[in-house]
């Protein structure tokens, strides 16, 4: 027998003896979490710091202005809130429904592979891409204009790959068991998914729908190129209704020269901010409301 | 086929069981006819024959990798849901073939029972993993009086009943097993299959398990795998003994009375495995 090629991490090990070399790549793993939440840290202080101020109620109920001071976030705001609620609406049963077709009720073979690689790739498509597909599709092609439902579509298109990604590893970590069971009384297939692994893979599931909101969320690329507006000067009443969001406004702001609109910016970057934790903090509640729920 | 179902769970729920008894003490629930069952290419049991005796115990037993739990999963069309999973030969439940075209495997399972080896409680209360078998299977009488009754017939009420709300998983061991015994007589199959119940259980609460199923024989038929020949003996009326030949393939030795199985067995090989000189 040959003795095994030395390898980087037995060599230290033999070096610093076991105690320590444990320490070292307990250290090492603990300075790479730190640095990611060092920058989140200093992210969030400097924007609290430029746009605090600015955010106040008159911010909040403003349309935008020539004059920095006058401008405000209200068409944005409402604008973003529309937009989300219906791609929530638009991606959530599909994103689900997709899910849950491949992972219990699809066989394994080359298509359901196909389909799979394909879900893998589109995940990394540049989100531009999806804009000038929405613009096709959605804007020109269904003849919706650059309207709130052409946006939610396009944004829709955009996080159903992580959705059913998510999804799928949601449904995975329910054990067979669960499945066996239910059927052995007598459930069909669907039975059995719907009443018990459904819901038990459902904190899981409501992590993948808060990730994909949050990429939406903040998305401007794909939305400035299916049309959406920069200056908006009413609240949107009805899907059909033109429309801009808080990172368009954001993007629209930094491009000008005044130190004015630069505050502007950071306190719609706050807005934003808030806005998000509020939608996840509705998933984070029905996870937890899940979570309770189960153990094993 | 639900509202068969439907009417046929109220029935037995309004009326007392029918008598069983009544074909004779002898008559078979089931029969497997040279059974050979599959997992794509690989035969996992060859030609089992083995009649299973109305409000009996049947036990089977084995050294692992000889087919006991397949063969226990094609009683109910669970073996089919398996990867690859495919039978050849004949199962037959009260005289008709379950693999006929015209069975629905669904229903089927809704009147063969099972219970598996760790104990598998739905991660809900303890009321609605016995409702919910009632539900799909279309029930529609007082709910709670069927769920109070099948955690009577699992001598479980007791213990349970200040806190139906709470969750199964807040169960012992023991208790969930039993949990899934009555949520298997909640819907009143006729056979109950046990794939090892005890097995991931201590000592105490098997004891418990196995004069539950000494109770419960007096209304259904019970098929038990298990891998412990004292609690085939304490159990059963019969008992089959599998082995695995040179192709890893199971096979049935010997199918007899769980008496004479213990006392005088007829072939050489059971008597090695069952007094423990087996290799």
């Amino acid at each position: 027998m040959n003795a095994p090629p030395p390898t980087l991490i037995g060599e230290i090990t033999a070096k610093l003896g076991k105690k320590w070399s444990s320490w070292l790549f307990a250290g090492l793993a603990i300075s790479a979490t730190g640095f990611g939440v060092l920058c989140l840290a200093v992210l969030l202080f400097v924007v609290a710091r430029d746009g605090l101020g600015g955010l106040d109620w008159n911010f909040i109920t403003s349309f935008p202005s020539r004059k920095p001071e006058d401008a405000g976030i209200l068409a944005a705001l409402m604008g973003t809130l529309w937009v989300m609620g219906l791609t929530c609406l638009f991606f959530v049963p599909v994103g689900v429904g997709a899910a849950i077709y491949l992972e219990e009720f699809a066989r394994r073979n080359w298509f359901t592979k196909l389909i799979e690689t394909n879900i893998s790739t589109l995940a990394g498509v540049p989100s531009v891409v999806y804009g000038l597909l929405g613009l096709a599709v959605f804007v020109f092609g269904m003849n919706l204009g650059s309207s709130i439902v052409a946006a939610a579509a396009t944004l829709t298109l955009l996080v159903l790959p992580i959705t059913i990604v998510a999804s799928r590893e949601g449904l995975r970590s329910v054990p067979p068991s669960m499945r066996e069971a239910a059927m052995a009384l007598g459930a069909t297939k669907w039975q059995a998914v719907w009443h018990q692994v459904l819901p038990a893979g459902m904190p899981a599931v409501l992590t993948g729908i808060i990730l994909a909101l949050g990429r939406a969320i903040g998305e401007t690329a794909p939305l400035i190129a299916m049309g959406a507006f920069t200056s908006v000067f009413f609240v949107p009443t009805s899907p059909t209704d033109t429309f801009t969001v808080l990172p368009i406004q954001i993007f629209s702001w930094v491009a000008r020269p005044l130190p004015g609109f630069q505050e502007n910016a950071a306190s719609g970057i706050v807005a934003l901010l808030i806005v998000l934790l509020l939608l996840n903090s509705v998933a984070v509640a029905l996870r937890y409301m899940y979570a309770r729920r189960r153990s094993w | 086929m639900t509202t068969i179902t439907m009417r046929r769970i109220e029935a037995k729920f309004s009326q007392k069981p029918d008598n069983s008894m009544s074909n004779g003490s002898a008559s078979k629930v089931m029969e497997v006819r040279n059974l050979d069952a599959y997992y794509g290419n690989f035969r996992a049991i060859t030609d089992v024959n083995m009649p299973m005796r109305r409000n009996a115990v049947t036990a089977i037993i084995g050294p692992s990798g000889c087919g006991k739990s397949t063969l226990v999963r094609c009683l109910n069309r669970m073996h089919e849901l398996s990867a690859g999973g495919r039978i050849e030969g004949q199962i037959l439940f009260d005289g008709e073939d379950i693999n006929a075209p015209e069975v629905d495997p669904v229903e089927l399972r809704s009147r063969i029972g099972m219970v598996f080896q760790k104990p598998n409680p739905f991660p809900k209360s303890i009321y609605n993993n016995i409702a919910f078998g009632l539900k799909i299977n279309g029930f529609r009488g007082n709910m709670a009086e069927a769920v109070e009754g099948s955690l009577r017939k699992a001598a479980l009420w007791d213990e349970v009943k200040d806190r139906l709300k709470d969750s199964a998983l807040s169960l012992s061991g023991g208790q969930q097993q039993r949990l899934c015994i009555a949520r298997a007589i909640a819907i009143e199959p006729e056979v109950i299959l046990m794939d090892e119940p005890c097995s991931a259980l201590d000592p105490i609460a098997t004891l418990a398990i196995e004069d539950l199923i000494r109770e419960l024989k007096e209304q259904y038929s019970i098929v038990i795998v298990t891998h412990n020949m004292q609690q085939a003996a304490r159990v059963s009326d019969e008992t089959a003994f599998l082995m695995v030949g040179e192709d890893r393939s199971g096979y049935l030795v010997e199918f007899d009375s769980t008496e004479k199985m213990f006392t005088n067995p007829s072939h050489e090989q059971t008597e090695a495995y069952i007094t423990g000189r087996f290799s």
